[in-house]
């Protein structure tokens, strides 16, 4: 905490202060994380055969694993389509033509103002009642199509901020060695800016993991929906507990990638510099 | 469009949905105000504590929490947070743990949006401030915390309008709010899936769309020059 704009540098009174408060906050931690461990124990859920179940081979074989699997698939799929949707309609946003530039706007304002959620249950029964796929393959198109559109928006966003952010002479060096706008686009400013937006785009996929799990609701066996099966006999702490760190995990990993990838970006330089 | 409202309780849904939004929205200020001061604070333990909650809560789904929230906290550990003689006990233990599980998700996203308004206030402001002979909390009250919150209204408008999005989750424990309707009645007109569709982006986008461009203005408003 040295270069805090909020607090000077302590001095001895104020660090006896901080020392107290530091004291009095872990007896207050201390004391909650005894309350609800003597709830759970209560509870019998710190019984360690409801634990040991979740570490046995077909807990794993049958249904982390798979749901796992099945989270990754529709993810990786859905970031893939979405960045995708999100160049073309990010270009669209910055382009020389009104029309496209607002329609553009529209398409990415409406994928974004409305709810994930919303937009997966529309598919799912959608594609219920048409019966375009097989049926067991609906709640994954609807998983991934809702998170590509959604997702797609977000990106549209970051392609058309990474553009707007360049140096205006960017463009101009690449129009007046008598290339055309769409070539100036294609070769100048989209290249640098997808790389400045990189970072952004691995937190993207954090934000598409977690919301895969939206697809729960709609019957994808993705891993919320894989662990509750293991729900059996009241269990239902244990497995949702292991789903949440088995994300957590996950997205603490991409999180950490993209500040890896932040701070090489940083120290290679841009023309931004 | 018309047969819609004939044959469904719409407003009911859409009133769900904006009661769910208000009430978790509330709880989330407070409690993301809470966790903002303990990480920006100078006690460590508190930083410590501040950021492991940030970190956990940010990288685990909604869908987790909200389902947590009621079938492990309210069924299977026994707390309960509903009149329990009321005769909606269970409808009103659903809505309530659904705004807990909100709150309790977005308030991370709270404490980020304060913080990154503390952040975009140079340290000179503050040396600044103390070298003009303010005391802390005359610094804090006057140069500090007003250009942090001014800083903080974009990503808390951004927060906003995704906790209005989100409550749609809380179909998963089954409140009755736009998401859960929207699936109900479906089920009973496919025909008429389009025009639920659009009444719905309808009615997000009517609510979405004004805060967004609202704040937006609001926050350019303000903004500190630099």
């Amino acid at each position: 905490m040295s270069a805090s704009v909020l607090f000077d540098a302590p001095g001895p009174k104020a660090r006896r202060r901080h020392l107290l408060l530091s004291v009095l906050a872990g007896l207050v931690l201390l004391g909650l994380v005894v309350i609800a461990l003597q709830r759970l124990g209560e509870r019998g859920e710190l019984e360690a055969d409801r634990w040991t179940a979740m570490f046995t081979a077909s807990a794993w074989e049958y249904t982390f694993l798979p749901g796992i699997w099945s989270t990754l698939k529709a993810a990786g799929v859905a970031i893939v389509l979405a960045l995708a949707f999100g160049l073309v309609f990010g270009m669209g946003r910055v382009s020389h033509h009104r029309v496209i530039r607002w329609a553009s706007g529209a398409v990415v304002e409406f994928f974004r103002g409305i709810p994930v959620l919303i937009m997966m249950i529309a598919f799912f029964y959608f594609l219920a009642y048409r019966g375009i796929f097989e049926p067991a393959t609906n709640p994954f198109v609807a998983v991934v199509a809702a998170l590509t559109l959604y997702n797609g928006a977000v990106i549209a966003e970051l392609v058309r901020s990474g553009v707007g952010s360049l140096p205006g002479g960017q463009a101009e060096a690449g129009l007046s060695i008598g290339l055309t706008p769409a070539q100036t686009m294609r070769t100048i400013q989209l290249p640098q800016a997808i790389t400045m937006m990189l970072p952004s785009l691995i937190s993207q996929l954090v934000v598409v993991l977690k919301d895969s799990a939206l697809g729960a609701i709609i019957t994808y066996p993705e891993l919320l929906r894989s662990a509750r099966n293991l729900a059996a006999g009241g269990n239902t702490l244990q497995p949702l507990v292991m789903a949440a760190v088995i994300f957590i995990v996950i997205n603490f990993a991409l999180s950490l990638l993209a500040g890896l990838v932040e701070r090489r970006l940083a120290k290679r330089g841009s023309a931004t510099d | 469009m018309r047969e819609l409202f004939e044959q469904f309780d719409v407003w009911a849904a859409f009133w769900m949905t904006i009661k769910l939004s208000l009430w978790s929205a509330l709880w989330a200020l407070v409690l993301g105000t809470l966790l903002a001061i303990m990480r920006v604070g100078p006690v460590r333990i508190l930083n410590v504590v501040g950021s492991a909650y940030v970190n956990v809560v940010r990288n685990t789904p909604l869908t987790l929490v909200v389902l947590f929230s009621l079938t492990v906290l309210g069924t299977r550990l026994g707390i309960q947070i509903a009149d329990q003689n009321s005769p909606t006990f269970l409808t009103d233990e659903a809505v309530r743990w659904a705004i807990f599980g909100l709150s309790v998700y977005h308030a991370a996203f709270v404490c980020e949006a304060l913080r990154s308004g503390v952040n975009t206030v140079p340290v000179g402001q503050a040396e600044a401030a103390r070298s003009i002979g303010l005391g802390f909390g005359q610094s804090l009250r006057h140069i500090v915390l007003p250009q942090a919150f001014r800083g903080a209204v974009a990503p808390l408008a951004s927060v906003a309008i995704a906790l209005i999005k989100n409550t749609t989750v809380a179909t998963i424990i089954g409140v009755a709010q736009t998401s859960y309707f929207m699936a109900e009645a479906i089920e009973f007109r496919p025909d008429l899936i389009w025009e639920l569709f659009a009444l719905i982006a309808l009615f997000f986008l009517a609510i979405t769309l004004p805060i967004g461009v609202g704040l937006t203005s609001l926050s350019r408003k303000v903004a500190v020059k630099r």
